[in-house]
């Protein structure tokens, strides 16, 4: 699909020029793995996810996370994990995994009746 | 429990602001409608390297030449995230490069404008990522999970882009009639086009309605629009220059600035993909890649014999 097209107001490019769009087809080369990036934004904070990138090895995936997500003093260390090992809970289970702690109110301080001359509890 | 249960099911937790996450069961048309915005989205922050990595060996100054390099860093950063955000979807990186790189898929058309003076870096910073970042704070809020987190992290580090922007425009703006000139000009050429990123009239749009039910937008196309313009008139006083549009004027009663009709069959020539720079965008983009396959190939062999030989140097111990 060619279609000629006259210059438009802005351009200095060219009087003639074809439209965008080339039918090449899809690429095959193998694919870099998927990495979840881990950022501990100051010491003594936790590591916390930040985002994935591709890259070929760990190093690789080291080094990218640092240019895209430390830029601005974001981080002081980084993990990386390979998506594929990462296993997670399944959403149609969340009722049975997490509903069960809606009714067990007592596992939480707010539930027991003090007197308030009682301190420092 | 029957499709339309959990189309209903689904429709109610939107409702109720929860967000919805990769694994949770979605419509087809919400994922469909999420990954062709997301790489959209994606593409245009990759595509809108070029026009601003034309100007950093030409920039004035080493200040302005460091701040376009960050600039330009930033959205190599964004469209990462947004190509990550997608493939939770279901959709592949590979394949929407293809996409892209083939012409099927869609960028943001601002892009397809050229960059002709150096005013014209300070005029996409005010009005280009402008525009970008009003839709990008509404995007904060969108329904599907990862695009949303993604948005915040990007409108975090947009900011700046647009003030570098406007700071450079403002320099100009004191400068040499010759410069006042210039920044002027860029004005000129970029103001309409900005107002286009938009996209149609409200009463045009085929995927509005149904996107703001699903909440994966919050505001109109024209509703945002108007925002912009209520924002950059009032800005462009502070540079002692107008705006390219005759019939841009307060309308108290409103409350809002009046502003005259976009030239639409400017818009549809554009997207269709008749801009000043289409093919140069998307030839630019096909020899990057082509030219970067050695690197990616290379780069996967070094990795596949390091881990062969530590796997080795384990066998020995």
């Amino acid at each position: 699909m060619n279609i000629k097209i006259s210059k438009n107001n802005y351009g200095d490019f060219g009087g003639e020029e074809t439209a965008g769009g080339s039918n090449a087809p899809v690429n095959q080369e193998a694919a870099w793995p998927l990495w979840e990036v881990f950022i501990r934004s100051k010491q003594g904070l936790d590591h916390k996810h930040a985002g994935s990138l591709k890259a070929a090895d760990a190093e690789m995936a080291i080094e990218n996370a640092r240019d895209v997500y430390t830029r601005r003093q974001e981080g002081v260390s980084i993990w990386v994990v390979e998506s594929k090992h990462v296993h997670a809970s399944n959403p149609d289970d969340a009722e049975s995994l997490y509903e069960p702690a809606e009714d067990k109110i007592y596992r939480h301080p707010t539930f027991y009746d003090l007197p308030d001359e009682v301190k420092h509890m | 429990m029957r499709l339309h249960d959990f189309e209903k099911a689904f429709q109610e937790k939107i409702d109720k602001e929860i967000k919805i996450e990769p694994k949770d069961w979605m419509p087809d048309a919400y994922r469909k409608t999420n990954v062709r915005q997301i790489s959209q989205h994606a593409h245009s922050e990759v595509v809108g390297m070029l026009p601003e990595g034309n100007w950093i060996s030409r920039a004035p100054s080493l200040k302005r030449k460091a701040i376009l390099i960050a600039k330009v860093q930033d959205e190599a950063g964004h469209g990462l995230y947004l190509y990550s955000a997608a493939e939770t979807l279901g959709t592949s990186r590979e394949q929407m490069i293809s996409d892209l790189l083939s012409g099927k898929a869609k960028y943001s058309s601002i892009f397809n404008y050229p960059t002709l003076t150096w005013a014209d870096m300070g005029a996409v910073g005010w009005l280009v990522d402008g525009a970008a970042i009003l839709n990008q704070v509404m995007l904060c809020r969108t329904s599907y999970g990862p695009y949303a987190r993604a948005m915040v992290r990007i409108c975090k580090e947009e900011s700046f882009h647009q003030r570098q922007g406007f700071e450079s425009l403002l320099v100009l703006s004191k400068g040499t009639g010759e410069q006042k000139a210039m920044c002027q000009d860029a004005i000129n050429r970029w103001w309409w086009p900005s107002l286009m990123m938009f996209g149609p009239k409200d009463s045009e749009s085929t995927n509005s309605d149904q996107s703001m039910k699903w909440k994966i937008k919050r505001k109109t196309n024209d509703e945002l629009r108007q925002a912009f313009v209520d924002m950059a008139a009032e800005q462009v006083k502070l540079l002692g220059m107008t705006l390219p549009d005759p019939e841009l004027k307060w309308n108290e009663k409103r409350k809002h600035y009046d502003f005259g009709e976009i030239n639409w069959e400017e818009f549809w020539s554009v997207v269709k993909g008749n801009g000043p720079c289409n093919k140069q965008r998307l030839e630019a983009r096909n020899k990057a890649h082509k030219e970067g396959a050695w690197v990616r190939e290379a780069a996967l062999a070094h990795a596949a014999k390091k881990a062969s030989r530590e796997q080795r140097l384990e066998v020995r111990v």
